[in-house]
């Protein structure tokens, strides 16, 4: 556990060694802002819901999230130090771990700073904060799937731009599995089985700022699946 | 300390290593020599354990690389060619990070960063990023990450390459200073580094084991006994017969008649050969302006083995 800690302190503190983490962050709270507020006609609704604001970020994570993930490994394996951390008495299960949860604090931070909005809302009238709270554990389990693949993705390659567009297609096929205008198209015994899959139908429980028990089991068992995907694919590198 | 037994890699078509044998004694500084491509790193990643074998053994202190990986990674600092290293951290955070990893915990990871930033000639950039490090220097962090545990076993890959020649000379101070209590095993191309600072030389020959001792036993070996170049101011007609059948001189040939004086190379496997050819000289009235022992250097061996392919064991 220690190690996993020290992995992960290590890369925590390498995002914000370099500016693209800053602007990652300015980009992605003005762009949900402007999004919330212009876009989604917010002041025009005039309802003190965040709800729209809970549909719209998972879309947005699409594109930000892989660019959280895309260096974890990519950039270890060009650099070369790939090779003095596998030869660090270190198992490959922890390594994935800590690349894990130094990117998820990092969503976790960057989801914080958004705070001004639920602020905004609640001050605007009454709000309802048990949903507002739900809205944002939804997000980060939505996060932390895209996360986790995202860093299975990065381990297949060297180049971190190709890590970044593989892993956000990956994430668009995942969601566009569940949304409906796909599930009509395909047949009907096909239906289940996606919705069952596919990220993009459990958005309704988040934007309503509803916990349900069986999305949080599809998020968790779904990070556990890459990230041990993760662990494997670092395992065969010793083998090849 | 290290048991290397039968080590087979492949990559696709390529044999990298084929059937490789040897061991390291604690100790021993043991070069690993050979050109481009022959197989040197891949051995020392096995070693490692940061890529597995296709066949055959390798035992770290008694520890099988396979089944006890973390065990054996536990007990030796590496250094991979190129020293690769994280370009945004701090030399002091890297080694923090490195030395916590190693097991390493408060005061004692201070006062060991503290060392090592001593040892590796690191006090003035100790507080860089290593990112604006010179190559020499950046090589140098890479050697206080494979000491800072204070490991038992030493794996350098090519330790001194892309260094100016007074770096280098530190350097290879520095692994012949630890390699008096520690077991080293490096590889390098530059011949001259392997008779300065290793006890004992394996060379490598695409894939395959050529050659192994020490400098002086590899030279001996490829020579096939002493040679020496006698030169003699008398007719070479008298003076070989007399050559042939000293006993002492196993082949002869005439190398040269410079300033009209006969000038001979000579095989021998006698033990003082120069003594009894000056005795010789002596009894047969040659004036004698050269008696010379001919050392062949470790560059030649190196050439030899690795372009003609023999096995010597």
């Amino acid at each position: 556990m220690r190690n996993v800690l020290t992995i992960a302190g290590k890369e925590f503190r390498s995002y914000f060694n370099s500016t693209i983490a800053y602007i990652f962050m300015v980009v992605f709270l003005v762009l949900n802002a402007l999004l919330f507020f212009e876009l989604q006609k917010f002041f025009v609704v005039g309802q003190a819901t965040l709800r729209d604001f809970f549909g719209l970020v998972p879309i947005v994570f699409l594109f930000f999230v892989p660019a959280i993930s895309m260096r974890l490994w990519a950039e270890e394996r060009k650099l070369g130090t790939l090779e003095t951390l596998m030869t660090l008495p270190l198992r490959d299960a922890e390594v994935v771990l800590g690349k894990y949860l130094a990117s998820l604090f990092f969503l976790l931070i960057t989801l914080a700073l958004t705070f001004p909005l639920p602020a905004i809302v609640a001050s605007l009238g009454h709000a309802d904060a048990g949903a507002m709270f739900c809205g944002y554990l939804g997000l980060i389990l939505v996060g932390g799937v895209y996360l986790a693949l995202g860093l299975w993705i990065s381990s297949l390659t060297e180049n971190q731009i190709v890590a970044f567009i593989v892993a956000a297609v990956a994430c668009l096929i995942l969601f566009i599995l569940g949304v409906d205008v796909l599930l009509t198209a395909v047949p009907g015994w096909l239906v289940p089985f996606l919705k069952g899959i596919a990220l993009g139908g459990r958005f309704s429980s988040i934007e309503r700022g509803v916990i349900d028990l069986r999305d949080v089991l599809y998020y968790l068992s779904l990070i556990g699946f890459f990230l041990f995907l993760n662990v494997r694919s670092v395992e065969s590198r010793r083998v090849a | 300390m290290i048991e290397v037994r039968g080590l087979t890699k492949r990559f696709g078509a390529t044999v990298a290593l084929d059937d490789v044998t040897f061991d390291v004694s604690a100790g021993e500084v043991l070069g690993f020599l050979g050109p481009n491509g022959a197989g040197k790193t891949t051995a020392m990643r096995i070693i490692t354990c940061y890529i597995s074998q296709d066949g055959g053994t390798v035992r770290v202190d008694g520890l099988d690389t396979t089944t006890q990986s973390v065990e054996v990674r536990r007990r030796i600092g590496y250094l991979p060619e190129s020293a690769p290293l994280y370009q945004d951290m701090g030399v002091i955070d890297y080694l923090g990070f490195i030395g916590r990893i190693r097991g390493l915990e408060a005061p004692r990871l201070r006062a060991r960063i503290d060392e090592m930033v001593t040892v590796c000639g690191l006090t003035r950039m100790a507080h860089r990023t290593i990112g604006t490090l010179s190559k020499g220097f950046c090589q140098r962090v890479g050697l206080a990450q494979t000491l800072i545990h204070d490991p038992e076993v030493l794996i350098l890959d090519e330790p001194t390459t892309g260094l100016d020649p007074n770096q280098i000379v530190e350097i290879r101070d520095l692994i012949k200073q630890i390699g008096q209590k520690k077991t080293v095993l490096l590889s390098t191309h530059i011949l001259p580094e392997v008779e300065a600072t290793c006890t004992r030389v394996l060379i490598v020959n695409e894939g395959r084991l050529v050659a192994s001792g020490t400098p002086h036993e590899l030279a001996a070996q490829s020579q096939g006994g002493t040679r020496i170049f006698l030169t003699v101011k008398a007719v070479p007609e008298t003076v070989e017969p007399v050559l042939r059948g000293s006993g002492v001189v196993r082949d002869l040939r005439l190398a040269g008649t410079p300033d009209g004086r006969a000038r001979y190379e000579i095989g021998s496997d006698a033990d003082e050969p120069e003594a009894a050819l000056f005795q010789l000289a002596v009894q047969h009235h040659w004036v004698l302006t050269e008696l010379r022992r001919e050392s062949i250097s470790l560059e030649q061996v190196f050439t030899r083995l690795t372009t003609r392919e023999t096995v010597v064991r």
